[in-house]
């Protein structure tokens, strides 16, 4: 994380097939500032982040971001035949680190080096998902639901690593109906913004 | 050369490792059985068998290749590896390249090895077979750039594995004509002329298949 992190955000609309899920959206965050996306479902947290993080062209607006992104959605983008340290070894390879043995331990998941990941639970796999997204490696994190599936202890790791990675200038976007804890949060309601 | 190292040793681990892809034997097995049943469907006359056998190691070949069509990308797609590598900078176009160099070898050489008992069950000479894997050797990569742009233009269609069977069949038809015309001919020509649009078609499918896959992010 040479230079600073910044994300910003100008007069965003997202449609999805015939609806526009919401427009007029602007933000800035510099380094070590979160923000909360709240509102019901179908009002276009998933499709923000996925804007934010280039996947989906927004349907106006523009997205301008300083440094490398990390996403974490409700996907596991790992093999599911091999087994977990085979999986996250093609990751770690194209990532060069990150996976640190610290994270994989807090998170659980050191002991089940040898499982095939579809083996592994609703929580496991969210955890798994969590490391794979390796967001230590860039300055902006977005978290699409962070915290499905995860017991206290895990969702506990996953927002002192926020609060922690924060601290150190990191960006985090978090879009969740949960409640999320970090330090200086501010929140935006999709609502306010629908179309 | 990192991350291309990395993805092939991956792919290479689906196709051979029995993944998800079901495997590089499946399609072996299925052109052996192709030639195994056409001298029943046909008749054991052996003047028959050799001269339509290299046509039927073609024909067995091309159905051989679609077999894991609807493997190749659909799933890494839905599990989101591609918006992964993404992020990670990795573009598409290589993750499009490196499938297809991984199908190719998943099937193409495999193939050319099982031609040589296929053309034994076929009753086919050896100059026939020469021509046979001298043209499978140029037409193959050709078939697996079609499968992997195919593969990657039906993504996130609801009917996708269907449509596209049916889809490369006809984009095969070229392939097809020059690597089994080569038969008729014997040789040279028809080879050359199979390995450049095999060429052609290897150049097309990273762009092709990158800008398919970015287009089915959108929908």
């Amino acid at each position: 994380m040479e230079h600073a992190a910044r994300l910003i955000a100008t007069d965003l609309a997202c449609r999805r097939g015939d609806r526009l899920l919401f427009r007029g959206l602007t933000f800035e965050l510099r380094e070590g500032e979160a923000l909360q996306v709240t509102g019901p479902n179908g009002t276009g947290k998933s499709s923000l982040l996925r804007i934010i993080a280039g996947l989906l062209r927004p349907a106006s607006g523009r997205v301008e971001n300083q440094g490398s992104v990390a996403l974490l959605d409700e996907r596991l983008p790992v093999d599911e035949n091999v087994t977990l340290d085979r999986a996250l070894a093609f990751w770690s390879r194209i990532d060069r680190g990150g996976y640190g043995p610290a994270q994989r331990t807090a998170l659980g998941l050191d002991k089940l080096g040898d499982v095939p990941v579809r083996f592994l639970s609703t929580g496991q796999r969210k955890r798994v998902a969590f490391l794979q997204s390796n967001p230590w490696i860039t300055p902006i994190w977005l978290l699409d639901e962070p915290l499905n599936g995860l017991d206290a202890d895990a969702a506990k790791f996953v927002q002192e690593e926020v609060a922690a990675s924060m601290a150190h200038g990191t960006i985090a976007v978090i879009a969740s109906h949960q409640p999320f804890e970090v330090p200086g949060l501010q929140r935006l309601d999709l609502r306010d913004f629908a179309a | 050369m990192r991350v291309l190292g990395a993805l092939l040793l991956r792919d290479l681990g689906q196709a051979f490792g029995g993944g998800r892809r079901g495997g590089a034997v499946l399609p072996v097995l299925f052109f052996l059985a192709v030639a195994m049943l056409f001298p029943f469907a046909v008749g054991p006359d052996p003047v028959l068998l050799a001269r339509a056998g290299g046509g039927v190691v073609w024909v067995a070949a091309l159905l051989a290749a679609i077999l894991p069509l609807d493997r190749l990308l659909a799933p890494d797609f839905e599990a989101g590896v591609f918006d992964q590598l993404h992020l990670r900078g990795v573009a598409e176009e290589l993750a499009v390249t490196v499938r297809v160099l991984a199908h190719w070898l998943s099937f193409g050489p495999p193939l050319m090895l099982a031609a040589i008992p296929a053309a034994a069950l076929l009753g086919l000479d050896t100059a026939t077979l020469r021509t046979v894997e001298l043209g499978l050797l140029a037409g193959t990569p050709g078939l697996a750039a079609i499968g992997v742009t195919i593969a990657a233009v039906t993504l996130g269609l609801r009917a996708g594995a269907a449509l596209g069977g049916l889809l490369l069949l006809p984009l095969a038809v070229p392939v097809l004509v020059f690597g089994a015309g080569a038969l008729a001919t014997g040789g040279g020509a028809g080879i050359a002329f199979t390995a450049a649009i095999s060429l052609l078609l290897v150049a097309i499918a990273p762009f092709a298949g990158g800008a398919a896959i970015r287009a089915a992010r959108e929908s």
